[in-house]
């Protein structure tokens, strides 16, 4: 919502504030100033600004209101003329090109001078021929051989609009030689309307709210008296037909009329609110509704006595049939359905109702006789139409908002008194004003006990009734109890409970959130209640960055597309179901995740063309529909990816080592010990985004925690990796939540010497690592406290499909030193186990 | 002086002469065999001493035990001197260019998101409050109507919504209607809670304006709950926040949810209120929406609005990490550019 200073200034006395203070009070009491826009007025001295400020300051001296007493031609050029000009001081010839002076030329002194900004040399102001704004200093100059050293100005050079069409002609009543600041200087808030304050979008809104605070008088204009008689009745019949969409509607007429220009106050007020001026009966709808809050909608009467066709013309309203077309003022026909409420007459559709008028029967520069509707609107149904049709509309976003029936009668009122001194014309006697459901303006009480429970501030009940009464609430004290009855200008307070919290609302805002004292929790804390989800997750991340991953914050917006890249074959299962969303914001994010793992390799593709090395981590939910639940279930996953080589080469690598998925397993097993899940393992595993042969699924106990492995040749083209190999991992993040422990039992330490030997064995390719191993393990017993593999060795003279398993064993006893004879009995165990059950031998010792 | 005893003194000058010239401890060895060993002059002479007559024995005695001693001592001498000379070299020629690259060691990270998010969840489990998530798909009515926006309700318009391919579902918006869960689970006892979480809004991607992001939702509800209580505790965590000097201010603003509703500022710590581009030339930065929990809400929630009362704030974890680190684009926390990460 835009502001114009001197629009306020017309309700209340606020010259003793700068724009700076005045701007302070709107903000703090929830009208938000965002920006201040300077039309003439200087940026206040402060300390220190809190607003952002643009726009032009005219200099006192140097913009004056000046007077054109005649238009000469000019000798060189027919499109430049010469003004003789009375700036207050003396008389001067001004250079200027405006086509609205063309037709002053050679007239000869004029009757009626023309009042107009001046603008002395020197001055700073916006260059009109250049787009945009672009600040330039009046400079002297010869054009076409007559000296030109000031100017007349246009609106764009006065920084008012963007119209650089003409120069500006003042009102005729503009006093020569004032510095313009002074007679039109002004600023524009550039305020932020909140949803339940939509009664503040206008001028005299804005100015309660000031007059509230500063606790200043409200003047509020008069509009003519509401006109009595019945003339209009015999003109125009009026039919509601839904009052509970349409609880009032109010009709007026000015007949001879005549769609001339407003008087420039009103066109420059309209600019800087944001409005184009057009004429003076469409001025008069916007600068009311401007002022008022309360939108209106002109009827060209003749064009409705057409429709009728020698009949009475109706005004009726009443939902749509179902496949009416309605043409807007926009140019768009829209299809009406029957939830949509329209202003009709016995031929069809005018208006759609609260929204934007029709383009059939709306008034033009031709318009005799006007007739004016005032009215209120269901908001809700406004919104359901707004939504379903999408048209930008200034009345349906106050309609669908919310405003009160009784602003209707205001406005009309209004209304009809600008158009009657803009356009001329003649009031038509009566009124129609169908008010069939007026709301009920809640009754609100208040103790001072039940404000200070709620505010924690000593506000009296005296304190808070003058308050809600400078809002425009009637207010009365009794037996320790407030009763405010909510004035007939908003929708916004609510009934008993809500009322009360409502009203508690207007007095902090007004009484000023600064002087509410600041509190700390006086209640005792409440009985401790853990997320052991969350503390765990931070454990997981903790360990995984000491592992020396970058963890990574992931989108969970995404396409089956670009998940099923991580299949061979891309194909999409048609059937795999997803959370899918109905108005996506790309192609590529229609739907919530399933799959971490897509996530990551996306993640190693975008970043791999920046590092040749690359451990990244993700920890988040995937989103899995379930059969027969509204909700899906939100698995958390924590997904590891890998790519390139082991280290970043520096000047001393002499050659890169690639990852492989020993890296990847080694960093789970790292990961997992810190997690001290139970019974780790990992079993080879198939996953289609896996090599078949380089896939494993890592477990606890009986429980597959999840699955990693090297890319899949296949999955691998589908995808731009400047860093190869790629290796990932997923796993059931809520599954490592649940089994990870906190607690749990150390291993003592001996104070016995330990004795290390090696042996290798020679066993069958299939004979795998783990397996061997846990016979090893099993074998040694106790005493065996470590086992760790050496190498790998597979060569001719041990023959095809064999390999020989290098393992150095450490023995150690808690209550004595073990003796060779010791370390003896269990290496034997062990041999004579490997030859059991693998058929292994030994090969050395 | 005996013939002996010259030819001892003799010897020692010789020797001594000798052993200046060794620069190697090759060298040193050699002298210390011609000169002090078995078969060296001086040993000799010891070893000679019987064959003297009776009364020389003494006199050369003692001279080839100076001699001995001065050698001796000599040869330690030198011994150290070439010891510390090889040192010298060593050293020398172990010299590196301690300028050069030290070895890469990747260093782990948390994402700047999830650090912001982890220092505000640290600040109010300080402040006593327990930290209690809510799913991401929600339901219309957690969303909205139970945080008092009934269908077509204006504010609704507040946020721009995902909606799912389900009637009644959607992404949500923000955290609120994890106070709807959280109340219901825990009325009648009070609470004092956080509630951290990605939440979703259909808008443009650009550099100000992201799909996703990531709020924290703080709600108190209890007996005798203030606006003043409210204030207090927000004005602590900002100090905690943003340091103890850091200004702070409340001005009225709406949420369906809470009323009196309110935004905090919190003086911008870029330019010191002083105005910059950050703050927009204000000298603030809106970092919190906050209010008394709305009546409805608490009926909702399963508390008696009479007896209750509360208020909830809401802040979000990306705009302030980007105003934080002065961050020129809001993608780059989810583009996860490796070397935008690397920085933090
Ligand atoms: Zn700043």
């Amino acid at each position: 919502m835009k502001a114009p200073l001197s629009w306020i200034k017309d309700y209340i006395d606020l010259d003793d504030l700068n724009v700076e203070q005045i701007a302070h009070y709107l903000t703090m009491i929830g009208l938000e100033v965002e920006g201040i826009r300077l039309v003439g007025l200087p940026k206040p001295e402060a300390e220190r600004h809190e607003f952002n400020y643009e726009g032009l300051s005219w200099d006192r001296e140097k913009f004056v209101v000046a007077e054109v007493l005649e238009v000469l031609p000019h000798p060189n050029a027919d499109r430049l003329v010469l003004c003789r000009l009375n700036d207050g001081i003396q008389e001067l010839v001004i250079l200027t090109g405006a086509p609205n002076l063309y037709p002053y030329k050679g007239q000869g002194p004029l009757a009626q001078t023309l009042k107009v900004a001046y603008a002395r040399e020197g001055a700073m102001l916006y260059d009109g021929h250049q787009p945009g704004q672009v600040l330039t200093k009046l400079k002297r100059a010869v054009i076409r051989g007559v000296e030109s050293f000031s100017m007349i100005c246009s609106e764009k050079e006065l920084g008012i609009s963007d119209e650089h069409g003409g120069v500006i002609i003042l009102d005729a009543d503009a006093p020569v030689g004032t510095p313009l600041v002074d007679y039109m200087g002004d600023a524009v808030f550039d305020i932020s309307i909140l949803p339940n304050m939509v009664r503040d979008a206008s001028m005299i809104g804005i100015a309660r709210e000031l007059a509230a605070v500063t606790r200043r008088e409200l003047r509020l204009p008069e509009g003519i008296p509401l006109p009595q008689g019945d003339a209009l009745s015999k003109r125009v019949s009026l039919e509601v037909r839904n009052p509970e969409l349409n609880p009032r509607f109010m009709l007026g007429m000015v007949e001879n009329v005549q769609a001339q220009p407003s008087p420039y106050w009103v066109q420059r007020r309209l600019n800087l609110a944001g409005m184009r001026p057009i004429d003076a009966l469409v001025d008069a709808t916007n600068y009311t509704m401007l002022e008022t809050g309360e939108p209106l909608h002109a009827f060209d009467y003749e064009l409705l006595c057409k429709r009728a066709g020698g009949n009475l013309p109706s005004i009726i309203t009443r939902t749509a049939k179902q496949g009416e077309m309605l043409t807007l003022l926009d140019g768009t026909t829209q299809p009406l359905d029957e939830s949509m409420e329209v202003v009709a007459d016995s031929v069809g559709p005018l208006s759609l109702a609260g929204i934007m008028g029709g383009m059939d029967s709306g008034i033009s520069a031709q318009t005799q006789h006007v007739l004016l509707e005032a009215a209120s609107w269901n908001f809700i149904n406004i919104r359901q139409t707004l939504s379903k049709l999408k048209i930008p509309s200034e009345a349906g976003w106050r309609f669908s908002r919310g405003v009160h029936p009784a602003l209707a009668e205001q406005a009309l009122r209004l209304c009809l008194l600008r158009m009657l001194a803009w356009g001329g014309g003649r009031l038509v006697e009566g009124v129609l004003d169908a008010y069939l459901l007026p709301p009920q303006d809640p009754v609100v009480t208040l103790t001072e006990e039940e404000i200070i429970s709620r505010l924690g501030a000593e506000i009296s009940l005296e304190e808070a009734a003058n308050i809600l009464t400078r809002l425009g609430f009637t207010c009365t004290l009794q037996n320790g109890q407030l009763t405010a009855k909510t004035p007939p200008i908003r929708l916004d307070i609510g009934e008993g409970l809500i009322g009360k919290a409502s009203l508690m609302e207007e007095i902090a805002r007004i009484y000023g959130y600064e002087r509410i004292p600041s509190k700390r929790l006086a209640v005792e804390l409440p009985a401790p209640v853990f997320d052991p989800n969350l503390e765990t997750e931070e454990r997981i991340r903790d360990i995984l960055v000491s592992l020396g991953l970058q963890d990574t914050v992931a989108y969970r917006q995404t396409s089956p597309q670009r998940e099923a890249r991580i299949l061979p074959n891309q194909a999409l299962d048609p059937d795999l179901a997803y959370v899918r969303i109905k108005n996506p914001i790309s192609p590529d994010r229609t739907v919530m995740r399933r799959s971490g793992l897509a996530t990551m390799l996306e993640l190693l593709e975008y970043n791999s063309k920046f590092r040749p090395s690359l451990a990244l981590f993700e920890i988040g939910p995937v989103f899995l529909p379930v059969d027969g639940q509204l909700l899906p279930r939100e698995a958390l996953r924590l997904t590891v990816g890998m790519a390139g080589l082991r280290e970043i080469p520096t000047w001393q690598t002499k050659t890169a080592e690639k990852r492989d998925f020993f890296d990847l397993k080694g960093l789970l097993e790292a990961f997992l010990r810190g997690l001290h899940l139970p019974e780790v393992s990992f079993q080879p595993a198939e996953h289609p985004t896996f090599h078949p042969g380089k896939c494993a699924q890592v477990l606890s106990g009986e429980q597959v925690l999840g699955v990693f492995g090297e890319l899949h040749p296949m999955v691998q083209e589908h995808y731009e990796f400047e860093a190869l190999p790629v290796l990932a991992a997923e796993l059931d993040a809520d599954l490592l939540v649940a089994l990870s422990r906190v607690e749990f039992e150390h291993q003592p330490l001996s104070n016995y010497p330990a004795m290390v030997e090696d042996i290798a064995v020679i066993v069958p390719e299939e004979v795998s690592a783990a397996a061997l191993e846990a016979a090893i393990h099993q074998a040694g017993g106790k005493l065996l406290v470590n086992v760790r593999l050496f190498d790998v060795y597979r060569g001719e003279k041990l023959g095809l499909g064999k390999k020989s398993m290098a393992y150095q064993l450490t023995y150690q006893a808690f209550d004595h030193t073990l003796t060779d004879k010791d370390a003896a009995t269990i290496r034997n165990r062990i041999v004579r186990a490997l030859e059991r059950e693998f058929g292994a031998v030994l090969r050395s010792q | 002086m005996t013939d002996r005893e010259t030819q001892l003194e003799n010897e020692k000058k010789e020797a001594l002469a000798a052993l200046d010239d060794i620069r190697t401890t090759e060298g040193l060895e050699t002298w210390r065999i011609a000169h002090l060993g078995k078969s060296s002059p001086v040993m000799q002479a010891f070893s000679d001493l019987g064959k003297l007559p009776v009364e020389e024995r003494p006199l050369v005695g003692r001279a080839a035990n100076t001699v001995k001693q001065a050698l001796e001592s000599a040869y330690a001498v030198k011994s150290e001197q070439l010891r510390q000379a090889e040192l010298e070299r060593t050293l020398t020629r172990e010299r590196i260019d301690v300028t050069l690259p030290g070895r890469a060691v990747q260093r782990g990270r948390l994402h700047p998101l999830n650090q912001t998010l982890r220092e505000v969840c640290q600040i109010f489990r300080d402040m006593g409050f327990q930290i209690y998530r809510s799913p991401e798909v929600e339901t219309d009515d957690f969303n909205f109507t139970y945080l008092n926006m009934p269908p077509y309700h204006p504010a609704r318009d507040m946020w721009d919504t995902f909606y799912t391919d389900k009637d009644g579902v959607l992404l949500r918006t923000h955290t609120s209607p994890g106070q709807i869960h959280i109340m219901r689970e825990r009325a009648p006892e009070h609470i004092r809670a956080i509630l951290p979480g990605t939440t979703m809004r259909y808008e443009q991607l650009t550099a100000r304006s992201e799909i996703e992001f990531i709020q924290v939702e703080v709600l108190v509800v209890g007996k005798g709950i203030t606006f003043a209580d409210m204030k207090g505790t927000l004005t602590d965590f900002a100090a905690r926040a943003f340091g103890k000097d850091a200004r702070t201010r409340l001005r009225p603003s709406y949420f369906p949810f809470t009323e009196p509703s309110a935004e905090m500022d919190v003086e911008c710590f870029v330019c010191g209120g002083e105005g910059c581009n950050v703050c927009k030339g204000t000298g603030w930065l809106e970092i919190l929406g906050c209010g008394m929990v709305h009546p409805t809400v608490l009926e909702y929630g399963g508390y008696d609005p009479q007896e209750f009362s509360g208020f909830a704030a809401g802040m979000g974890i990306d705009r302030s990490t980007l105003m934080r680190y002065r961050v020129d684009d809001i993608r780059h926390f989810r583009n996860n550019d490796i070397r935008f990460l690397e920085q933090f």
